[in-house]
């Protein structure tokens, strides 16, 4: 269950950046020169670290170091 | 001369910093440590070089350059998408990597691609493919640093020596320093440039008579579209998701994930990525849409002209009469012109040395090229076995040299724009490429047979875009040159900025079809035998 909300947070982080309505607007300014289209990207940008931080927390893959203190082993395969 | 005094002096600590990483290393004539500085680098370190690498000339002088011809959309297009699709793929890819790189002793993707898919010379074809798209990151960082130091010192230094002068730096400091050096080398830079676009939006801000003015200018201007997106069509957009998959497949970065002491070191890189894109980038876009009310700059002046001449009359002009104007109103240099008419001299110099951080991050493409070749080449074909580690060290450190000259040349000859060069072939190359390292790590059932074709599907794709664009030379601003229709839809296009395959940019179909090679060629032929892939997949292997 947690993995599929992660999985669709990050699917809806996806489709939240094609932001099609704030296309042809530059108004409002926000602080009186950010152009919004360009403020809500930068929001964007803070969403996306929220939702690594997410992964990060609730997804690690933690056996995989476990997997690779047992050492190094194996070769090189041949054609 | 005194910004350029200062960016000399800062290319003076760069290669000491590198020279510094080969005291440390004295006596450990060792491929793991020149490479990889023995797998030991700590969490700081790791962040700000991961992101320091991927930061290249085209984050700072193609992004502002970029945003002052197309506006706002540019941080659209690169930077909040990358922070999005990079991040993922560090997470998802890189720690899988880096944890087979641990257990297996792996020093390159190619190496990792052998060994899980049992071949020998399929792996050989795909360090060349990847070899040769590596080369032009190489070549952008040298044409960024000539441009930087030219601007810079006001033309007393030409673009030749100033790409001579970076070459230099950057070859010396890789060849001493191999890994380690160019990792802390990075960081330093990173931290640089970090600082810079706060203080260029501050002095360029101030200088200009404050933002709001300036915001309200240009909204009451003809170019009131630069601060939407209306310039840019929604297709090509959402086209540019699929450019930062390259970031995962570009060599320099697989390899820089086996760097990592521990596997908890990615945490802080996959969190903080997003808003140190941003604080590059946003900045920079800014900046360079803003460039177009310094209209009391002459340089800016003609780029501008350039642009509304073109618009205007483009389509009546002979090819080679746009490609001229194009050249008039590439802005790569913006950001530069901006701080050489509204920074003090010395604040300048300090933030030109901030650029020159930025556009030397070629660093890392070199080592990454010479790591391959003495690695997947030179070891791989018995050479470390015949002349031992050290002749090994040796010849990677060689090949540094070998490989900065002629690009170096190709530097200066180089005709196209930071942004576009990057973005046609080296970008969609790679992304086109990613579907191998999900397939080598996700699915058992992938081959070296499939992971042939998508490997020369990609290499085939980049050449048929570079010819077809050749040949068709780039239409004046408006309706693209329809070069194929197929059901009444324009199938192959020529788009002023490069071409359309149905609207979308070439990546787009680049990925799918390597995705679908590799899934159709992987079902039809014989997988890897069941030790091998009890390797990889222990728990789903009976």
């Amino acid at each position: 269950m947690r993995r599929a909300l992660l999985v669709l947070a990050v699917a809806a982080l996806y489709v939240l950046h094609q932001d099609v309505w704030f296309w042809r607007s530059a108004r409002p300014l926000v602080f009186g020169f950010v152009p919004v289209g360009l403020f809500y990207h930068a929001c964007f940008s803070v969403a996306a670290s929220l939702v690594m931080w997410l992964l990060v927390s609730h997804a690690w893959p933690a056996h995989l170091e476990e997997e690779a203190e047992r050492g190094r082993r194996g070769g090189r395969g041949t054609e | 001369m005194i910004p350029a005094a200062i960016v000399f002096l800062y290319l003076a600590i760069v290669v000491y910093i590198g020279v510094f990483a080969f005291r440390k290393a004295r006596g450990k004539e060792e491929v793991e440590d020149y490479f990889l500085a023995s797998r030991s680098l700590g969490p700081f370190v790791f962040l700000m070089s991961l992101f320091g690498t991927n930061m290249t000339a085209f984050a700072i002088l193609g992004s502002s350059g970029h945003a002052f011809n197309n506006g706002i959309v540019t941080y659209g297009l690169m930077a909040s998408s990358s922070g999005l699709v990079i991040p993922l793929t560090i997470f998802l890819i890189g720690t899988r990597v880096w944890a087979l790189g641990k257990r297996f002793g792996f020093i390159t993707p190619v190496q990792l691609f052998r060994d899980r898919w049992e071949c020998s010379h399929i792996g050989t074809v795909i360090f060349a493919v990847q070899a040769a798209l590596l080369l032009p990151y190489v070549i952008i960082g040298m044409i960024g640093g000539g441009t930087t130091l030219s601007v810079i010192s006001g033309g007393r230094v030409p673009f030749w020596l100033g790409a001579a002068v970076v070459a230099l730096a950057v070859m010396s400091y890789v060849f001493f320093g191999g890994m380690r050096g160019t990792a802390w080398v990075n960081t330093f830079q990173t931290i640089l440039f970090l600082l810079f676009g706060t203080v260029a939006v501050v002095v360029i801000g101030w200088g200009m008579g404050g933002f709001r003015a300036a915001s309200e200018g240009l909204l009451a201007s003809p170019l009131a579209s630069l601060l939407t997106r209306e310039r840019i069509s929604p297709y090509y957009f959402f086209s540019y998701t699929f450019i930062p998959l390259s970031a995962i497949a570009f060599p320099h970065i697989t390899i820089f994930c086996l760097t990592a002491r521990r596997m908890a070191q990615f945490k802080k890189t996959v969190i903080f990525y997003p808003v140190c894109i941003m604080a590059i980038w946003l900045p920079c876009v800014f900046l360079g849409v803003m460039a177009n009310r310094a209209q009391d700059v002459p340089r800016i002046e003609e780029k501008i002209e350039a642009r509304r001449t073109l618009a205007q009359q483009g389509k009546a002009m002979p090819p080679e009469q746009r490609d001229e104007l194009r050249a008039k109103m590439d802005a790569d240099d913006v950001l530069l012109i901006l701080l050489d008419r509204y920074a003090p001299l010395w604040l300048a110099g300090l933030l030109g040395a901030g650029v020159m951080a930025a556009v030397m991050a070629s660093d890392s493409q070199i080592l990454a090229i010479s790591t391959m070749f003495t690695e997947d080449v030179f070891a791989h074909y018995g050479g470390r076995e015949r002349f031992g580690e050290a002749a090994q060290v040796h010849l990677g450190r060689a090949f540094v040299v070998l490989l900065t000259i002629p690009a170096y040349f190709i530097a200066l000859n180089a005709p196209e724009s930071i942004f576009a060069l990057a973005i046609q072939y080296a970008f969609s190359g790679f992304a086109a490429l990613s579907p191998l390292l999900v397939a080598a790590l996700f699915w058992r059932g992938s081959t070296r047979w499939g992971a042939l074709a998508s490997t020369l599907w990609v290499a085939i794709a980049v050449v048929a875009v570079a010819v077809f664009q050749a040949a068709v030379p780039a239409p004046a601003p408006g309706p693209p040159v329809v070069a194929w229709r197929l059901f009444g839809l324009e199938a192959l296009a020529r788009t002023p900025g490069g071409t359309a395959v149905f609207g979308f940019l070439p990546v787009v179909p680049m990925v799918l079809v390597s995705a679908l090679l590799m899934v159709v060629v992987s079902a039809l032929t014989p997988r890897p035998g069941a030790a091998t892939l009890a390797r990889y997949f222990p728990d789903r292997t009976r």
